[in-house]
């Protein structure tokens, strides 16, 4: 409860709010507001916004709904940001966790390999895992998760190196726990709340890449996703440069409402770190 | 001497994960649907099975992975990237053609980034939770969630096609025959956008870094010390806070070297400028799997030379980090 009103004690974190649940809300409406397909031909391509009332947001090349787009683009960018998040999230703290826990020779493999992913451009490794194992959304999702754990596995790592010698983890070994219990039952629960809130950067950079690859023509094309249609209106940009603006603007609203709400929690869980 | 010494074993520990990061994208390719030969023959326009056999046999493909992979580590050692059946060049040539553009461009958003975003970052920790903070905060918050490719497209709506002030793409005007000094204006005009594009991102981090970490040391006793000596503001920001500010900033470089590279690659195909991002993609549109694992070596090179530049600044900022070994 005390979080709570912490949380609410911001403007910018109410704002974040708001606009997470304006995105969620249209990814839960697309299919009430727009029952037909939004990849489907609509009417007149290159229709402008606001002309046209039965295309509030005008047209794309193809003649296809950007509106439609837009709502449906919303549940495509949750599901992305959503499904690699747990999944960066989930490898990085198994890694993490084994890697601070036992120490020695396991820290030290792990945290090479660690390393290494962090040497490689994350978008390059992005770019052959979707060149070897194609573009399908499914594909993308996880490709996504893996470039992206090797953050969380080392804030997960810094935190159970500084709690493993504490009081609490010596008493859990005395009285003869197990280490997968200590790991997960004991130290764990203390170590979440900062790899919690770093899980709102790394969906943000989640929506930000599977953006960059649509854009890329590497995506998954045969989804309504906002960063699709950047790319397509790359093509009309001279003229008709809304069919990209539209998506961009959506695309940032909801990396902005994704981050001011990491932020506020953080602020919310660590109120002596307020206003850094 | 003891600087060198320790950002050279640095240096030498990353020997290692390059190992690990050729070995495991190597092997991460063989399982790459069609390899070069295939590729090769669809541009060909098909041909029969035993030209694609003899294609293989000349390039090494016919062997086991792990004679592949050997023969790739050993000619590797002796710096040969392979030969790009694409391009029709040694891989070496086309990444030398291609990297000076990427250098430029990092170089330049980097240097964008840095300085913008420690002014800024300065000017928002002096004036922290008053209309000028809030102001800059915003802004860098709003930077932050912009995608890259497409404030680029923007920008170019704007600057390139309505104002028409600035080039839409490319690295230098092709019907221009200017050289020396205008050739190097040209060339810095068409950066102009894609230096802004790269850098935007990056200057929102480095912003909210260098705040927080100037909120940070404006707390510490030998500010409060340097005040009560009678110190002007701006001298105390200038000879004391920032240079211990500025450590979180050098560390963020190192961390951000590869994510820049990454960048690169969207920036550099909506400006259609002819760089390593560029090249990566190609090479995986294209299925050229040995340009596409040279350029992951060479990226992967830059990145480890950038964190070797970084340890060197970072411990001539602060004494403190070589004798502490």
């Amino acid at each position: 409860m005390e979080i709570v009103r912490a949380y609410f004690r911001s403007p910018a974190a109410i704002v974040g709010l708001f606009l997470l649940l304006v995105v969620i809300a249209m990814a839960a409406s697309a299919s009430w507001l727009f029952p037909r397909d939004p990849l489907a031909l609509a009417g007149r391509p290159l229709v402008w916004p606001f002309t046209n009332p039965r295309f509030p947001l005008g047209t794309d090349n193809s003649g296809r709904d950007i509106a439609a787009q837009i709502f449906y683009g919303a549940r495509i960018s949750l599901l992305i940001g959503g499904v690699a998040t747990v999944i960066a999230v989930l490898i990085g703290i198994v890694i993490g966790a084994v890697s601070g826990y036992y120490g020695g020779w396991v820290d030290n493999v792990l945290m090479r390999i660690t390393e290494a992913f962090q040497t490689l451009p994350n978008f390059l490794l992005l770019l052959v895992l979707v060149a070897v194992f194609g573009s399908n959304i499914n594909t993308v999702i996880i490709a996504i998760g893996i470039v992206s754990w090797p953050a969380p596995a080392r804030l997960t790592r810094a935190e159970f190196l500084s709690l493993r010698n504490r009081e609490f983890v010596q008493a859990g070994r005395t009285l003869g726990l197990k280490d997968l219990k200590l790991i997960f039952g004991e130290i764990l629960p203390n170590a979440l709340p900062p790899v919690i809130v770093y899980a709102s950067v790394v969906m943000a950079v989640s929506i930000l890449l599977e953006s960059a690859l649509a854009f890329l023509r590497l995506s998954d094309p045969n989804v309504a996703s906002w960063g699709n249609l950047i790319g397509l209106g790359r093509d009309v940009l001279r003229v008709q440069w809304y069919v990209s603006a539209i998506p961009g603007i959506a695309i940032l609203l909801t990396v902005l409402a994704v981050s001011l709400v990491g932020q506020g929690l953080n602020d919310a869980l660590n109120p002596r770190l307020k206003g850094r | 001497m003891r600087v060198l010494n320790l950002a050279g074993r640095r240096l030498a520990a990353s020997i290692p994960t390059l190992i690990l990061i050729l070995v495991g994208v190597f092997l991460l390719l063989q399982f790459a649907p069609g390899d070069t030969v295939d590729a090769m023959m669809a541009q060909m326009g098909g041909g029969d099975a035993r030209t694609a056999e003899d294609l293989r046999r000349f390039y090494g493909l016919d062997l086991s992975v792990s004679a592949q992979l050997g023969n790739y580590l050993w000619r590797l050692v002796r710096f040969d990237l392979g030969f790009s059946a694409i391009y029709g060049k040694p891989v070496a040539t086309v990444i030398a053609e291609r990297l000076p553009a990427t250098i430029l461009l990092m170089t330049a958003s980097l240097s964008f980034a840095f300085f913008f975003g420690l002014i800024l970052g300065v000017i928002a920790a002096r004036g922290v939770n008053k209309w000028p903070d809030t102001l800059i905060s915003t802004v860098g918050l709003i930077f932050y969630a912009t995608p890259s490719f497409w404030f680029g497209l923007m920008a170019i709506v704007v600057f390139s096609i309505y104002l028409q002030w600035l080039p839409a793409g490319g690295l230098s005007d092709i019907t221009s025959t200017a050289t020396g000094i205008r050739a190097v204006l040209d060339t810095a005009r068409h950066l102009i956008l894609p230096t802004l594009t790269l850098g935007l991102i990056f200057l929102a981090i480095y912003l909210r870094i260098m705040r927080a970490s100037m909120l940070e040391v404006l707390n510490l006793d030998f500010v409060r010390t340097a005040r009560s000596k009678g110190l002007d503001e701006t001298r105390i920001i200038t000879r004391h806070v920032l240079r211990n500010a500025l450590l979180p900033m050098v560390t963020l470089i190192g961390l951000q070297a590869g994510t820049m590279l990454g960048g690169s690659v969207v920036v550099e195909s909506v400006f259609s400028l002819p760089g390593l991002g560029r090249l990566a993609y190609e090479s995986v549109v294209q299925r050229d799997l040995n340009t596409l694992l040279g350029i992951i070596f060479v990226s992967a090179l830059l990145v480890i030379t950038v964190n070797f530049i970084v340890d060197l600044i970072y411990a001539r900022l602060d004494p403190r980090i070589t004798t502490g070994v």
